[in-house]
């Protein structure tokens, strides 16, 4: 199978991934929700500065992975390790510390309405540094704004951004915290494609920038092939494939040619 | 029926959570100041409104009945005794329930439904001592406040109808009525408010909360907390006054 998409969504893989040591180890995760099992005996291991896409359809268990990896949830059966510590022995304050390290951009971007974007960057910063002062919180506001290319936007509220803004302003609002985990819920979902290239280049400029590892979860070919080092298909709860993203789409695999022509055909 | 008793386990551990984060640090200050402001300033004219009202309709309605036995000169302290024993606390805590306990209930829903719950909690913010406690506390606090002022606004309302027929003066009007006023009735005025306060801001922030169903979710946890906070109110009412009248 051809994995013809555009030139320009090829990656270029960083330097400085490091696969001896693992940000992330999941190991034989398992999730239900009522009958329905989601997730059945995931392994994953994501290398320290290596971007991680986990593609699949909707319904087969993505966010459920990325909220387990966050402590959102807990798997019913399996062990969680971030950044060496494994989730399901910490407690609640352990667990706050580790997510201080762990930056999570929502699909919906999840910003607080009710706040400018000034208020919602602040929020996570003064919560997690209580003795930084009033030049530093706006320093280090106006630094993320810069990194995510919307200095304009500060006194702005949430209503008054367009989509893509709400998406770089989400990730800003991770980023304040120099976070070296990335997780991204379905980051170009509901973007327009030339918006969806530019959040594309911005996950792979935080990488880069604040050197960070990421699992990355789409639908989305273009998304998972010019963010990710690693492609890995999920399907009904299950890893079905990985590799790089010719690796993966090499295949004669029904499901992950469904996949690719039915996102291929989409997309055109 | 089972699903009646889980969710008791679910109010009875969310009020458990409530009583053990609000005396643990850190403490958000600042949100439940905010809150303050929110449930007490922007309901004050809303309070004294009513407050008014009610005092003047209520003597008016009261004085031909007065009149027939030629008692009008117990308006004042009838008044006080209506007022500050029943109406002002009962009235404040549904007007609060529609007006903060829908609000509450409608924004921790939108906020749950729109994921910004989940990123609180990502940004290493308990969103539980945020949304919640801050919420709880402010109208526990602050329903008592009102309350005493629509009582005092209610009088006012009063004294200006018993003024118009009687010509009473503002002092002589409020030595009446607090003649037959104790301590007991502020204390309990206080006391029943507080409970109201609490139970507003409890299903408010529970039913928000556990909102689920997208938009439909929000309006659902909106309207719940107004109608659980009404119904435990009138039911709190007649509990704590049968028990008080035990001690007049």
């Amino acid at each position: 199978m051809s994995t013809g998409t555009s030139k320009k969504y090829q990656k270029h893989s960083p330097a400085a991934i490091d696969c001896n040591h693992s940000v992330i180890s999941l190991r034989n995760i398992r999730k239900s929700f009522g009958s329905l099992e989601v997730l059945k005996g995931i392994d994953l291991d994501v290398c320290k500065g290596e971007n991680v896409v986990v593609l699949g359809r909707s319904g087969s268990g993505k966010s459920v992975l990325i909220k387990i990896i966050a402590g959102l949830l807990r798997p019913d059966e399996g062990t969680v390790r971030v950044l060496d510590k494994e989730i399901d022995q910490l407690d609640a304050r352990e667990l706050q510390e580790l997510r201080s390290k762990i930056g999570f951009s929502f699909q919906g971007s999840a910003l607080y309405d009710g706040m400018t974007v000034r208020a919602n960057l602040e929020f996570p910063l003064v919560r997690n540094q209580r003795d930084l002062s009033r030049q530093e919180v706006d320093k280090a506001i106006a630094q993320v704004l810069e990194d995510v290319g919307l200095p304009r936007t500060i006194d702005q509220m949430p209503a008054e951004l367009s989509g893509g803004q709400k998406k770089r302003i989400g990730i800003a609002r991770t980023l304040i915290l120099h976070p070296e985990i990335m997780l991204y819920d379905e980051p170009t979902a509901g973007l327009d494609p030339v918006t969806s290239v530019e959040i594309n280049d911005l996950i792979n400029d935080v990488q880069q920038r604040y050197n960070t590892s990421a699992v990355i979860i789409t639908h989305d070919l273009a998304c998972a092939k010019s963010t990710g080092e690693r492609v890995i298909m999920l399907s009904e709860g299950k890893f079905l494939r990985q590799g790089s993203f010719e690796e993966v789409f090499h295949t004669e695999d029904p499901t992950i040619k469904d996949f690719y022509n039915y996102n291929f055909i989409s997309d055109s | 029926m089972k699903v009646f008793f889980l969710r008791i386990y679910d109010i009875y551990q969310f009020s458990l959570r409530f009583w053990k984060e609000a005396f643990l640090p850190p403490y958000e200050y600042k949100e439940v100041f905010n809150q303050f402001f929110e449930v007490g300033i922007k309901s004050l004219s809303i309070i004294s409104l009513t407050g008014f009202i009610t005092g003047l309709v209520f003597t008016k309605q009261s004085r031909s009945s007065l009149a027939e036995f030629g008692a009008t000169s117990w308006l004042p302290s009838l008044m006080a005794i209506a007022v500050l024993r029943a109406l002002a606390p009962l009235v404040t805590a549904l007007i609060i329930a529609g007006k903060v306990g829908s609000n509450i209930g409608a924004e921790i829903g939108s906020m749950r439904v729109s994921e910004q719950i989940e990123a609180m909690e990502v940004s290493s913010t308990n969103p539980f001592k945020f949304l919640v406690v801050s919420r709880v506390l402010a109208t526990t606090c602050i329903v008592p406040v009102l309350a005493i002022y629509m009582g005092f606004i209610g009088l006012l309302g009063a004294f200006v109808n018993v003024y118009n027929n009687e010509q009473t003066s503002f002092v002589s009007f409020f030595q009446q009525a607090f003649m037959k006023i104790t301590f007991l009735d502020l204390f309990t005025l206080v006391l029943k408010s507080a409970i109201y306060g609490y139970t507003i801001g409890m299903a408010g922030c529970f039913n928000g909360w556990y909102a689920d169903q997208g938009t439909v979710g929000v309006g659902r946890a909106a309207n719940m907390a107004v109608v659980v906070s009404m119904f435990l109110i009138f039911i709190e009412e007649m509990l704590i006054v049968t028990l008080i009248n035990n001690y007049r």
